[in-house]
């Protein structure tokens, strides 16, 4: 297989999106190639079939494969380079790609530009240290999710979900739709990570309770899941002796996070974010590589796909312009402005800023968002955003949870206070 | 005397924290919390006639390794017959090749709302 311009990693939202922008800003179709390593384009949105995204981009609720659908019409009408069933195995700092197909074989090739668009996995029972035997019943939601809904099984009849992330209230409603009982969904935290409007529809809809502040601490069964043992946790988040529940059911879902998958970022030395567990990136999604950038729920995990896909729109003009500016440094002309790059910080309630930092003498303006997310749910408090100290935009909330991912634009006032050596800052007031 | 029903909006993600001021013969005498209009209309119905789009899959054929058709209604369905509907998905087979936006069920179990395929698929 030949070299191409931009190779996208990943075909879901977040590489559908990036090949679009990087053709629309000038890449030719066959330039561009999509690895993805499923049988079909479209990632997770695929198993994601209920409604709910678009509301951003397209004024209407799609379901994911609807969603999916309509980037995937267009990457195959421009006849836009990709292939399914290519599992990408390495990633080297100089743009060299090495992936395996059933068609292809093994090949190595090179992009002028990289864009990482791998998605995210779910964090799993070993993960959480779980105590008890290991019976079958114990599935990620997203596992169950694709077991249902593309493969038709269900799982189990009596379940317990651990984790009040989407995931796990889609997936209560969508098992009970399916005729199981769901006896109870538990959140370690005193608080949901799902959308308020996911816990109105997916669970009191159906009656299913919401139990705040438990967890499961142990399994029980030996060839199948028997029972789990529920506990109530303190506010240093451990079980409190004494307030434990023993629930018989036949399946354990656990919706407990999301973990950017980074494993060939990683080895290609790309530095990441501790909190994100994505790369750390600059306002246009490069990451620590020249020619390499992120975007989507590799980079930082996302509630809304409409947001992965404005994210990965950025990534793929950005891949685009070092593409056409790579072409024309290699014509003898000046190379670009050397990047000066400032952090960016969260403070005070902001859990983490993306991006981690700023080029300042890159193409900063009103459009530049920072996004965040909050540590906590805080009421009617204040979004500020200061650089150096120097509060620069404010903007009121009514209410902030973690579960929803927040944004501030920079505004004239910030970008003109903007110095060497400055800081960024999103707190709350 | 008048009493407040409190809903989470489910119209969009915003999930807005929406209250009604419900006299006792069931008038809904205000709406607050709501950002948009669609606010203010969804608790309306939502306090007399709870409907739902409902999102499933159907059987498919024809398509190789592929066996289940998302699908999903056009609109709402009455909230208190979901089950009923997921019953009726049971019985349909859909055959390959289906374009996304297909209709599979006209006026689905009567409520107004059509049934349509989610994705095209191609026959394999």
């Amino acid at each position: 297989m030949e070299d191409k311009k931009i190779i996208i990693i990943g075909g879901g939202p977040a590489g559908l999106a990036a090949a679009i922008e990087a053709n629309n800003q000038g890449i030719a179709p066959k330039d561009i190639l999509i690895l993805e390593r499923d049988r079909e384009l479209g990632g997770i949105l695929n198993q994601c079939i209920h409604a709910g995204f678009g509301l951003h981009m397209f004024g209407e609720e799609l379901t994911g494969p609807e969603y999916a659908g309509r980037f995937i019409d267009i990457v195959r009408e421009r006849g836009i380079g990709y292939l399914c069933d290519a599992m990408v195995l390495s990633l080297s700092p100089d743009h060299e790609v090495a992936f395996v197909s059933p068609t292809e074989g093994f090949c190595r090739i090179r992009a002028n530009a990289v864009v990482l668009a791998m998605g995210c996995r779910e964090r799993t029972r070993g993960a959480l240290n779980i105590a008890g035997t290991r019976p079958a019943g114990i599935y990620s939601a997203g596992t169950a999710q694709r077991y249902v809904n593309i493969d038709g099984y269900l799982p189990g009849k009596r379940v317990v979900i651990l984790g009040s992330g989407d995931i796990g209230l889609i997936m209560a409603r969508r098992l009970t739709l399916e005729g199981a009982k769901v006896l109870r969904v538990c959140e370690l935290m005193p608080y949901s990570g799902g959308l308020p409007r996911n816990i109105a529809q997916c669970l009191d809809d159906f009656d299913i309770p919401l139990y705040l502040s438990h967890t499961v601490t142990a399994i029980h069964g030996k060839e199948r899941l028997e029972a789990v043992t529920v506990a109530k946790v303190g506010d240093d988040r451990r079980p409190i002796p004494g307030t434990e529940e023993y629930i018989p059911c036949d399946t354990l879902l656990l919706s407990v996070g999301l973990l950017p998958e980074n494993e060939l970022s990683r080895e290609a030395g790309i530095v990441l974010d501790r909190i994100t567990g994505g790369a750390q990136v600059d306002e246009t999604m490069q990451t620590s590589i020249p020619g390499v950038f992120a975007c989507g729920n590799v980079l930082h995990v996302h509630d809304l796909v409409d947001f992965v896909t404005k994210e990965a729109y950025r990534a793929g003009a950005s891949a685009a312009a070092y593409v056409s500016c790579a072409c024309a440094s290699n014509e003898g002309h000046e190379p670009d402005t050397a990047a000066r790059y400032l952090p960016t910080e969260g403070k005070n309630g902001v859990r983490y800023v993306m991006p981690q930092k700023l080029n300042a003498n890159g193409d900063l303006n009103a459009d530049t968002a920072l996004f965040f997310r909050v540590d906590n749910i805080y009421r009617d408090r204040s979004v500020i955003l200061s650089v150096d100290g120097k509060p620069c935009a404010k903007v009121k909330k009514r209410f902030l949870e973690p579960g929803q991912m927040e944004h501030i634009n920079l505004n004239e006032d910030a970008i003109a206070a903007i110095r060497e050596g400055s800081t960024v800052t999103v707190a709350l007031d | 005397m008048n009493t407040t029903v409190k809903k989470t909006c489910i119209v969009c993600p915003m999930g807005c924290h929406l209250e009604a001021e419900v006299s006792d013969n069931g008038e809904i005498l205000s709406v607050s919390g709501n950002t948009c209009k669609r606010g203010d209309a969804y608790i309306r119905t939502e306090l007399t006639d709870p409907r739902r789009t409902l999102t499933s899959t159907v059987r498919l054929c024809g398509a190789g390794a592929e066996r289940y058709l998302p699908v999903k209604t056009t609109g709402g369905i009455s909230k208190a017959r979901l089950m009923e509907a997921m019953k009726a998905l049971g019985e349909i087979t859909v055959t390959a090749p289906v374009t996304r936006g297909d209709v599979i069920v006209k006026n689905f179990l009567g409520e107004g709302a059509d049934l349509v395929a989610g994705k095209t698929v191609d026959a394999g």
